[in-house]
């Protein structure tokens, strides 16, 4: 069978699992819809916590971008990493002991304050909706480069199974679809980890491959691609390019940004206990762990084979792969010396982010680029997306490993896509009406409401899939940002400083946000002045700056809260009983 | 408001426990892994350079081992003070 039936055939049978699973697990309730009724296993919890947390991002971009950074892709795999270490000590079982439903309902009710309340539901949409607009992306990105569907079709076949398990089952169906959706996620991604970590070095655990020596060498895989890398101009593999005040910083941000994502919070409300939500935490970890130490071998594999294949090598003799992903737009040469020849170094082939291509092909049959950049005689780009998919071909794997990558890629961006809207529809049903506009509200109008925001949420995230935002890459640096300066902050003094009160968490909350959408507003946008990273204040980037807004909100927050009356006694006595596990399977029946 | 002195202890322990894993968690991640990187660099096991095992291979195990020993300890301090759910 080719390629284009084995993606047909398991794309086919993946998504016929989820709609089978979302039948099964319809919501009869509200608490289903929300929390899947409390009643997830700490392992199933675990496993869609990491689908949920996984994105098209993570599957598809991570492994490439580590492949050009180095060293300093260390930020996102420490960063998306630790925060889960924060999430299980510091929020996760406390929030579950609350036992309500969303993080809203929590700075609501321990911060006595409908505001408090409405400031973390604008943060919630926010955080959510920037996620989402770039998941419906990527799952047309994959449909359209695996099957040669149109994008916007590819877009419109996910939205369409994700209203319907995430509209039918609420919070039960997405869990019990995540569960699915990691297996096969994890499943596409080690299966050509693996060969090609046996084809480089011999091992057969990517792992131990990454630190092994090259198949038939002396020479350690890393020391080998730190040679080449300096070789060609680059920064050694192992070394840094970014000071290492901004590494902190980022990887701070997203550490604490992660902790306080409301979709992921979210999901420890799933389990009965409070013992439950702290073990399904390292679940959660142990599986997203499996893909976050294959990752950077991948990148190293990634990147060796791209060095050592092509550079130098006459056009006429790449393999096929090259020109298979060359009509993608994801690689594109420009034979700037006309010698027939690829040449790879520092610099940008082309001018602007992409290669922009003309009609018919060049001397040596390559496609036609029309904005090559004269700035360096590097001559070719490489989209970073690519070390992942043309993986399994440039490793002359079998295509049902090819087909398996389409699957999985699909699987992560689903995942989360349906996780971001289930947030979405219950900040809407439950925060702002059920708990604002019309608190008499019934039990199945409120699911009902809940239904219809998941349906219409479907819909924008569709149409921005369709119609992508410029603005979304730079914005997800804010939604970290966002995420690690308001919920964090708030959420952990209200459970570990009885003291705070709704004049300094609110006061916290909002300075932490308006710094970091004037620092993103002046430095991603060019509004207020803009700047370069020149201007940096002490060099940090706005990726790394959730962290000193973070900072600032404690500051204020301790300061205000100090000058301020002390919190009503009932939510002194909360705030005690958050603090023991006994009683947390009461705290459901809400 | 009272709260009785052995849930006062029991916090205090928790408090205490979050101490010290945070403090690993720091010191390996923004400690190994970032501020003393280059000092390890020049420790290698296998193919390894030790500052860059940190960063992208370390510091994730040890979170994960953080948290099963932080799950560890409180189940067991739970059944101690009687806090445990049944």
């Amino acid at each position: 069978m080719d390629v284009q039936t084995w993606t047909y055939l398991l794309v086919g049978i993946t998504f016929a699992l989820y709609i089978g699973i979302a039948v099964w697990s319809r919501a009869g309730s509200t608490q289903e819809f929300y929390v899947a009724g409390g009643g997830v296993s700490p392992l199933a919890n675990g496993m869609a916590t990491a689908a949920d947390w996984m994105s098209a991002a993570s599957f598809i971009s991570m492994a490439g971008l580590i492949s050009f950074m180095g060293y300093d892709g260390a930020v996102y795999l420490m960063g998306w990493t630790g925060g889960y270490v924060l999430l299980a000590l510091l929020l996760a079982p406390y929030l579950r002991k609350f036992g309500k439903f969303t993080v809203p309902d929590f700075i609501g009710d321990r911060y006595y304050s409908n505001l408090a309340r409405s400031v973390a539901v604008v943060c919630a949409l926010f955080v959510s909706f920037t996620y989402v607009a770039g998941q419906m992306r990527g799952v047309g990105v994959v449909f359209s480069r695996f099957l040669q569907v149109d994008i916007n079709l590819g877009v419109i076949i996910g939205m369409a199974i994700v209203f319907f398990y995430a509209v039918l089952g609420g919070m039960k169906g997405i869990t019990y679809t995540q569960v699915a959706q990691y297996c096969v996620l994890i499943f596409a991604f080690m299966v050509p980890a693996i060969f090609i970590s046996i084809q480089l070095t011999g091992h057969v655990v990517p792992q131990l491959g990454f630190g092994g020596t090259l198949t038939g060498t002396d020479t350690y895989l890393l020391d080998s691609l730190d040679g080449l890398n300096q070789e060609l101009g680059f920064a050694p593999y192992t070394d840094g390019s970014k000071s290492t005040i901004d590494v902190f910083c980022i990887t701070a941000a997203l550490m604490v940004g992660t902790a306080g994502l409301p979709h992921v919070i979210v999901r420890f409300f799933t389990v009965p206990r409070v013992k439950d939500a702290r073990l399904s935490a390292g679940y959660a970890l142990v599986f997203i762990a499996i893909l976050y130490t294959t990752a950077p071998a991948i990148a190293a594999f990634a990147r060796t084979n791209l060095l050592t294949t092509v550079n130098g090598t006459a056009y006429s003799d790449m393999p096929k792969w090259f020109t298979n992903w060359e009509k993608t737009g994801l690689l594109a040469w420009v034979d700037k010396n006309n010698d027939g020849q690829i040449q790879y170094e520092k610099g940008a082939a082309v001018e602007g982010q992409t290669p922009v291509f003309a009609e018919g092909t060049g001397h040596a049959g390559q496609r036609i680029v029309t904005n090559p950049s004269q700035a360096s005689a590097n001559e070719l780009y490489v989209d970073q997306d690519i070390m992942v998919l043309a993986n399994p071909e440039i490793a002359q794997l079998p295509s049902w490993v090819i087909a398996l990558v389409a699957a999985g890629g699909l699987a992560a961006a689903l995942s989360t896509a349906a996780g971001l809207l289930l947030v979405i529809s219950t900040s809407i049903a439950h925060d702002v009406i059920k708990m604002q506009l019309k608190p008499d509200i019934s039990e199945a109008a409120e699911l009902w409401a809940a239904r219809a925001a998941a349906a219409v949420a479907v819909l924008v995230a569709g149409y921005f899939g369709v119609n992508p935002p410029d603005f979304v890459a730079a914005v997800v640096a804010l939604a970290f940002g966002l995420a690690a300066a308001s919920f964090f902050p708030a959420i952990m003094m209200g459970i570990f400083y009885k003291r705070m009160n709704k004049e300094g968490a609110i006061s916290g909350m909002v300075t932490g946000l308006m710094m970091m959408m004037f620092y993103i507003l002046k430095f991603k946008f060019n509004f207020l002045g803009g700047g370069t990273p020149a201007d940096w204040w002490l060099g940090i980037s706005p990726e790394g700056f959730g962290f000193v807004a973070m900072l600032v909100n404690f500051a204020i927050a301790l300061l205000v809260c100090h000058v301020t009356p002390a919190p009503p006694v009932q939510v002194q006595e909360m705030v005690e009983s958050i603090r023991y596990p006994r009683g947390a399977g009461q705290a459901t029946a809400h | 408001m009272e709260t009785k002195p052995s849930l006062k202890a029991y916090w205090k322990q928790n408090v205490k426990y979050l101490f010290i894993l945070l403090s690993i968690w720091f010191i390996v991640s923004y400690g190994c892994g970032i501020l003393f990187a280059d000092a390890l660099n020049h420790i290698k096991i296998a193919g390894f350079k030790l500052g860059f095992w940190f960063a992208q291979q370390g510091s994730i195990y040890i979170f994960v081992i953080l948290i099963f020993v932080y799950v560890y300890l409180m189940n067991k301090l739970d059944k101690k003070f009687d806090v445990d759910e049944k």
